[in-house]
């Protein structure tokens, strides 16, 4: 009975919040599976710890907290870091996984001496500039969840649009190129659509932990189908559940960030995933090992009789 | 030859080059229309390089590209490609049918979606290659062999003129290998222009009929009765090659 009275207290900001992260978890999740199918996991994490600065810099710029002025101060620094990691690779003789590291630590540095710094001022608004870093959904107001809503539903539709495009990219670039798709413009193009779904979580989710938004979901849906549509479908399940379930848990409970909170929400989902499901899980495939191991044995033995 | 006789292919002074190491240099090669060619050469040699400069997938760092006397971009409607096997991830989440019907994006154009026409195509290019069967299987429950039919039937709905393909024969079965030969000879006898990169020496007299010997430079290339010779052989692969005959 305690719990019910908790769910009834499902209030009217409980509901905006559970809402806003069901909302960047369906485009996350979505999204994600590119990100995942292209091995570029770690990218997101690049341009979510990129992103941070940018969030400093346009409130330091416009004195403004309005959501869609930070998340688009965020987006062009996310942009800046990937095209950054982008050019040390084709420039210099450094390997993409050094690109990452060195772009990913330097932007996240200097964001936090300049989130330091705007904290030093004193200035009253400055408040809730930090939830940025681990997230805080319980500062999701209505505004932020048509922005996330907003922007977020552009970038599915942009994804479904170019549908076919992109999966063609993801399973076989160099043929895409040679029938004459400009395969640079579409790479920008879905790295574009992984920046949206990563600002749009900085708010909820946080700079540290939003790349596993993009990551758990799509990895535990990749074990339940063969299909690209399906696993799509799935991840954004998969990231809407996580994010609810994960708001409500730290909304409730007092002074827990969210990112945490959904990222071990999503964690468990892999988990089982990686675990029970059919044909790729572990213990399915235990199981088979095991039957396979019989049928041998006793073929062998009538064999041997 | 002649020169009015059109060229299916006609590259003139290439020069590919990573960083400083040129990977290919100063390549002339003229492939007439109809004709097998196959190139080969030692690991290195710049045998790939060579089909994905032809495809533009690489930037030259000088020489020139024709297919029947125009630019690849106008032509690309004409070009099928079979890239390595090796290139993509088989585990992505499709089904054959799938990846063959990807042969028709490019004259599907952007945003239109593959439909009925383009699941015919595809089944009957599915059928040329004995894989009728699998057309729903997941592309990761293939064998080696069967991952190569299936990207041979996506280049046979591109309904191309020119195929330019690369290493179809490696580590492929029997019954595939047996699958390919018989569609080379079927494009020769439509009149149609395959380039192969190929890297078994034993198979070259009987499978094709030009052949292109390649280690940066080209060594030497034209009829194979003419080319494959023990000393073009031997200054391609540098008397790392022991000789049979």
């Amino acid at each position: 009975m305690e719990n019910l009275s908790v769910l009834t207290h499902l209030d009217y900001t409980l509901m905006i919040v559970a809402i806003g992260a069901a909302l960047l978890g369906t485009v996350s999740g979505a999204l994600g599976t590119y990100a995942v199918l292209r091995r570029q996991s770690l990218l997101g994490d690049a341009i979510s710890h990129a992103a941070l600065p940018g969030i400093a810099i346009a409130f330091l710029l416009t004195g403004s907290k309005t959501p869609l002025i930070l998340v688009l101060g965020a987006a062009i620094a996310g942009w800046l870091g990937t095209l950054l990691i982008l050019s040390i690779v084709r420039l210099t003789r450094i390997k993409y996984d050094s690109a990452l590291a060195i772009v990913l630590s330097t932007f996240f540095g200097f964001g936090l001496v300049l989130h330091t710094l705007i904290q030093r001022t004193g200035n009253a608004n400055q408040a809730g500039l930090d939830t940025f870093l681990f997230g805080q959904a319980a500062t999701i107001l209505e505004r932020d969840v048509l922005t996330i809503g907003l922007l977020g539903g552009v970038a599915l539709i942009i994804m479904l649009v170019f549908w076919k495009e992109l999966k063609l990219l993801v399973f076989d670039e160099g043929f895409a190129a040679s029938i004459g798709f400009p395969t640079r413009a579409l790479d920008i193009l879905l790295t574009s659509l992984l920046v949206i779904a990563i600002v749009l979580g900085l708010q909820a989710v946080g700079a540290v932990l939003m790349s596993a938004m993009l990551v758990a979901p799509a990895v535990a849906a990749r074990q339940w189908t063969n299909r690209l549509r399906l696993m799509v479908f799935l991840a954004a399940c998969f990231g809407a559940f996580a994010g609810v379930i994960g708001t409500i848990i730290s909304s409730t409970a007092s002074r827990i960030p969210t990112g945490p909170t959904i990222v071990l929400c999503a964690t468990v989902v892999v988990g089982i995933s990686i675990a029970f499901a059919p044909n790729r899980g572990l213990v399915w495939e235990r199981i088979r090992h095991q039957r396979n191991r019989r049928s041998l044995k006793t073929a062998t033995d009538r064999l041997l009789k | 030859m002649q020169p009015s006789e059109p060229k299916a292919i006609e590259v003139t002074d290439l020069t590919v080059a990573y960083q400083d190491k040129p990977v290919l240099w100063d390549i002339d090669l003229d492939v007439p229309p109809g004709v097998l060619l196959s190139i080969v050469g030692p690991n290195g040699a710049g045998k790939t390089t060579l089909i994905k400069a032809i495809l533009g997938l690489v930037r030259p760092a000088a020489g020139n590209v024709l297919i029947y006397d125009k630019p690849y971009d106008a032509q690309r409607r004409i070009v099928g490609y079979v890239p390595q096997r090796g290139s993509v991830d088989w585990d992505f989440p499709t089904n054959v049918l799938d990846v063959v019907m990807m042969g028709r994006y490019g004259a599907l154009g952007w945003v239109r979606r593959p439909g009925k026409k383009e699941h015919e195509l595809a089944m009957q290019a599915l059928e040329k290659v004995g894989m009728e069967a699998y057309t729903t299987r997941q592309i990761s429950q293939l064998s080696g062999g069967q991952q190569q039919r299936v990207f041979l039937a996506r280049a046979l709905v591109q309904d191309a003129t020119v195929y330019l393909m690369d290493e179809p024969f490696q580590g492929v079965d029997a019954t595939t290998e047996r699958a390919i030969v018989t569609l080379l000879q079927e494009f020769r006898a439509n009149g149609k222009t395959v380039v192969v990169v190929h890297h078994d020496l034993q198979t070259v007299t009987d499978y094709f009929d030009w052949v292109m010997l390649l280690n940066i430079r080209r060594i030497a290339s034209g009829p194979v009765d003419e080319t494959f010779t023990p000393d073009n052989l031997r200054e391609t692969y540098g008397g790392r090659i022991a000789f049979m005959k």
